[in-house]
């Protein structure tokens, strides 16, 4: 589950005069729940705080008010040593992929695994069927640099779930992607939706949202206008 | 079919390979682990012969009797100066040591032969330096009437306390050498840093702690630096092996013929043998630090 209450996000300003490092709040007063294993596209144009909203769900920033509750965890409660075994349970897909360049694509989705202490056999054993989920398995020993925008955004999102994260966040997952790849990588988000994955997808992309009913979070300025 | 991977890759997912030179850091700690190696053979030189000044000190004060003082009055004589308290020591040079001593200036069969009668000379061992070594044979003159005492203890004290200064020096130069080689590490973490910036956050955000990843930083940092340190002391050893045979006159022994006759054995391997592991340790130190305290502006 994934709770926000009464939450607000400042980043940190340029140092002022006065020693006031605090920028301009970028989400107000953002409430809402989403159950577990729920489906929820993340809606809104450009500067509306989508990404900030997701930074706050992967545990990348921490709100400057409010509560956030990942996996039932409420953030202010946690401390800083704690956060890396709660991002283990988190998977991310980027719009821009975040690939690894210097690593193959086997090691690029060993990463989480290794990250987190597992045996080698069981990190090949996984990844090798990662890769088949993915349908990626004649890429093990390729660069991310010689595959498509839309072979690498399979590698991003097979790396996101490599580790069965209980939440799953994806911004602006096909946007540099054409229309039958970025269906292709819907595909796979909605699969981990099925096998009980919550899953929140930030999108520009009306007509896959149209296509793919389902609840949505609408936000505008940096404020929560719809839910539902 | 899956392809050959090369797994050694994965096990630098930041690519420290890359981003921490295997060149510059290691040649930057090579130049400093040889100026330690210098400033560390220093300080053992000139603690060495601080001691061995010292040393000599003690037993350097003589009292002579001319040569035809009878047995009765050398036997008085050092009787008087056993009594002294500063005086540990006392007694009467044996006349084949006083010929042996002299044989390089009087050739064989001194004495008689020469036509020379050689004065009975009375070495002192000291319990300690004296401050005022002129009030202490002062001292001995009135206890031995008739001697001559020579004390070049003032000439030795003072000789002592520049080696003592000396060693001083070469052991503060150590530490600015480390210090030195503590802040090439830092910056050299804080490029690499730089360079994996966006690796650095993925991994983050993948979970990885920050133990784990100033770990790597740190790992590699210290084969880099230990490498550069063993360099740098391997090419240390000729030169204070060449050192060692230029003192060695100084010390008692006489310069070698060949360098497999340097004075290998004189060096102070187990020190610099310290040197590559306290150099790793350094850039362990300072790696971890340094990536730390970056890593706490991450989340």
């Amino acid at each position: 589950m994934v709770r926000f209450a009464s939450v607000g996000l400042r980043y940190a300003g340029p140092a002022g005069a006065g020693g006031d490092r605090s920028g301009p709040e970028v989400l107000h007063d953002l409430s809402f729940i989403l159950p577990t294993g729920s489906f929820h596209w993340l809606l809104g144009p450009s500067g509306a705080g989508k990404s900030s909203l997701l930074r706050l769900m992967q545990l990348a920033l921490r709100p400057s008010r409010g509560e956030v509750e990942v996996l039932g965890v409420p953030l202010s409660r946690v401390r800083r040593g704690a956060l890396p075994g709660l991002r283990r349970r988190i998977g991310v897909v980027y719009q821009d992929f975040r690939l690894l360049p210097h690593l193959p694509v086997f090691d690029n989705l060993a990463l989480p695994l290794r990250i987190a202490g597992r045996a080698e056999p069981q990190i090949r054993a996984d990844v090798q069927e990662m890769l088949r989920w993915v349908g990626l398995e004649s890429k093990a020993g390729t660069l991310p640099a010689a595959l498509s925008g839309g072979e690498q955004q399979r590698v991003a999102i097979a790396r996101a779930v490599v580790m069965r994260p209980a939440l799953l966040v994806a911004d602006e997952p096909t946007g540099n992607l054409d229309i039958a790849q970025a269906r292709r990588v819907l595909a796979l988000l909605q699969e981990m939706h099925r096998l009980g994955t919550t899953v929140v997808v930030a999108t520009h992309a009306e007509a896959l949202v149209q296509e793919h009913p389902a609840p949505a979070l609408r936000l505008a300025e940096g404020r929560l206008v719809a839910h539902g | 079919m899956m392809r050959p991977l090369r797994r050694s890759r994965g096990r630098d997912p930041l690519g420290l390979r890359r981003a921490l030179s295997d060149r510059l850091l290691p040649g930057l700690v090579a130049a400093m682990a040889l100026l330690g190696a210098l400033a560390l053979a220093g300080a053992r030189g000139a603690s060495d012969l601080s001691a061995r000044w010292q040393g000599g000190a003690a037993a350097a004060m003589t009292v002579q009797l001319p040569a035809t003082a009878p047995a009765a009055q050398v036997e008085r004589a050092l009787a008087a100066l056993r009594r002294l308290p500063e005086v540990a020591k006392a007694q009467a040079m044996e006349r084949e040591r006083l010929a042996a001593l002299l044989r390089p200036w009087l050739g064989e069969a001194p004495g008689a032969a020469a036509g020379l009668a050689l004065p009975v000379v009375i070495e002192l061992h000291l319990r300690r330096l004296p401050q005022q070594p002129e009030a202490l044979a002062l001292g001995i003159a009135q206890a031995v009437p008739g001697a001559q005492v020579e004390a070049h203890g003032v000439w030795v004290a003072r000789l002592v306390a520049l080696a003592r200064s000396l060693q001083g020096v070469t052991l503060a130069a150590l530490l600015l050498v480390a210090g030195i080689a503590a802040a090439v590490v830092a910056v050299a973490v804080r490029a690499g840093i730089a360079a994996r910036r966006e690796a650095i956050g993925i991994l983050h955000d993948l979970g990885a702690t920050d133990a784990d990843i100033a770990g790597r930083f740190a790992g590699r940092v210290a084969l880099l630096v230990a490498l550069g340190a063993l360099a740098g002391t391997v090419l240390a050893a000729p030169v204070l092996a060449g050192l060692a045979d230029l003192a060695a006159p100084l010390l008692g022994g006489q310069a070698a013929a060949s360098v497999l006759g340097l004075p290998w054995g004189s060096l102070p391997w187990a020190e610099l043998a310290l040197l590559p592991v306290l150099g790793a340790g350094i850039g362990w130190v300072t790696a971890q630090v340094t990536v730390r305290r970056w890593l706490r502006r991450l989340a």
